[in-house]
């Protein structure tokens, strides 16, 4: 028990330590040197502003929630298909992926307006635009694991006659999960931020919406309650994928 | 079986330490005529990795390739089992012009190339998943063959929980469980530090004097080949050639080096002698 407690402030104590100095610098600054609130609050302005406006932070936290996962759950779909398509046919590999990677490297933010005009003001919008920055990381992660395994790995199995499908189900896929989980991390953090662009380009909800609405009004307690929610939601949402990554592929995880 | 059965019954004069080598009377299983293998490249220049071999590999026979590093010692493993084509000249597999992969053979590399998500008796049985054999059918063999090589009680261990020397017998074992006529092993204790290499050979020596099969073996290891042959052909590198083919008359069991003797060091020295011949020429 004592060995358990030992270990566990040995883990976490550091970390906790550092946010608690942060913490205290902070509210040095803001109490101490008079720095106005509207410019950077204290750390007990922001509490308040939480616990005033608690009524207003699910509803938004959940929409934010809501286009950051079916933005995700978009790029999965779309994603893990086309990877295993582009590897499975060279011929797929020769002509859409250059084409992807190309696409790759417009941004992404900046289509954001595109898409509002195109799809509209409403969710929809919101999703595709998580979707359209979350897909990249997931696909050319995917894409990497599945087509890098030895040469000789696929040498011997060719000796066994195995199908194409047959390589695929029982090397390539499972030796890509690592890869394509570390895609996915990338993806989640990028989803959150993707749903935030879109709520600022036009929205009249979520968490980039009262980031915006109370920016404007100089609430800036509002803008870092809000802020603090997206980093923990953020943070969440990483941890999750990785708590499925080693319950399915316990092998992938480093000890 | 077929023909080769048949070419077993000839009797050679030529007898060693009792055991019958019969070894140009044994039908080959492989044969390479005149073969030679160029990687070429479109923004390259055409490089000979092997120029004018020719080779016998014999029934039963556990032949060791040996060379410097880039003799091409990996380019004629992959000609005999078909995943590449040579250049030129032909090869054979029992009388037969090679047009695609063999089947019925077993591979094993430097690296052990397990899953790492599968169990070690689950590696095992991959082959006859591939093949599409009854696993039910082949799990008591795999455990006899694991067994065999002392890793009995490591059946549901995952591959990362396992030494280098233990990951390479599971990878011998993968190769065994289908019980291929012929083995072709690519350096496969190259990996392993030199006491678990010396292991291992010992090992192998024994596991084929007890089955014999025909095994085609390449190594840099000139202890290692004259240890485990019937035969070494000596390869020089730039292009790879056949520089020297040598029957190895010692006697069998083997995997008990002491009492190989002189005569073991006699051929170790004469194949360094050719070996370092290759460098002042």
């Amino acid at each position: 028990m004592l060995r358990r407690l030992t270990r566990a402030l040995h883990q976490y104590g550091p970390p906790l330590a550092a946010i608690l100095a942060v913490i205290l610098v902070w509210h040095a600054v803001t109490t101490w040197l008079g720095v106005p609130g509207w410019l950077l609050p204290s750390p007990k302005a922001v509490v308040m502003a939480a616990y005033q406006h608690q009524a207003l932070f699910p509803k938004h936290t959940a929409v934010t929630i809501a286009e950051t996962l079916l933005g995700l759950g978009v790029s999965l779909a779309v994603g893990v298909p086309l990877a295993i398509v582009i590897v499975w046919s060279p011929f797929l590999r020769r002509t859409i992926y250059p084409l992807i990677l190309g696409l790759q490297s417009v941004p992404k933010v900046a289509l954001a307006p595109l898409f509002l005009v195109w799809i509209g003001y409403g969710m929809p919008s919101k999703v595709v635009i998580v979707a359209s920055i979350a897909f990249f990381p997931i696909l050319v992660d995917t894409v990497t694991g599945l087509a890098i395994v030895e040469r000789d790995l696929l040498d011997m199995v060719k000796v066994l006659r195995a199908s194409t499908f047959q390589t695929f189900m029982k090397i390539r896929i499972p030796s890509a999960m690592p890869y394509f989980f570390s895609g996915t991390k990338v993806a989640v953090t990028l989803a959150v931020i993707g749903a935030v662009v879109g709520e600022f380009v036009g929205s009249d909800e979520g968490l980039g919406y009262l980031i915006m609405v109370s920016g404007s009004q100089l609430n800036t307690a509002m803008v870092f309650v809000s802020l603090l929610i997206l980093s923990v939601m953020g943070a969440i949402l990483f941890e999750l994928v990785e708590a499925v990554q080693r319950l399915t592929c316990p092998w992938s995880v480093g000890e | 079986m077929n023909g080769h059965d048949t070419a077993r019954l000839h009797v050679d004069a030529r007898l060693t330490d009792g055991r019958a080598t019969a070894a140009d009377a044994r039908e080959a299983v492989l044969r390479l005529q005149g073969v030679a293998l160029t990687y070429v490249d479109a923004d390259a220049e055409p490089v000979p990795a092997l120029t004018g071999i020719d080779l016998e590999v014999r029934d039963n026979e556990f032949l060791v390739v040996l060379g410097p590093s880039g003799c091409g010692k990996s380019t004629l493993l992959k000609l005999m089992v078909g995943l590449l084509r040579p250049t030129a000249g032909r090869v054979f597999h029992h009388g037969r012009e090679v047009q695609e992969t063999l089947q019925d053979v077993g591979m094993v590399y430097q690296s052990p190339l397990l899953l790492p998500w599968r169990r070690v008796l689950d590696n095992v049985l991959l082959p006859v998943e591939i093949l599409g054999w009854n696993r039910k059918e082949y799990e008591p063999k795999a455990r006899k063959i694991l067994d065999a090589v002392g890793l009995g009680g490591f059946l549901d261990k995952m591959p990362r929980q396992l030494s280098g020397g233990m990951q390479q017998r599971v990878g011998l074992c993968r190769a065994l469980i289908t019980d291929p006529t012929l083995l072709l092993m690519d350096e496969p204790f190259a990996a392993l530090d030199a006491l678990t290499r010396d292991e291992m050979a010992r090992e192998l020596a024994r596991l084929w004097e007890q089955r014999k099969k025909t095994v085609v073996f390449v190594t840099h290891s000139i202890p290692e080949a004259v240890l485990l042959a019937d035969r070494i052909i000596v390869m020089s590198p730039r292009p790879g050639r056949i520089a020297r083919t040598i029957d190895i008359d010692l006697p069998r069991p083997r995997a008990d080096g002491r009492k190989l003797g002189a005569a073991f060091e006699d051929y170790v020295e004469s194949i360094r002698d050719t070996i370092f011949g290759f460098k002042e020429a």
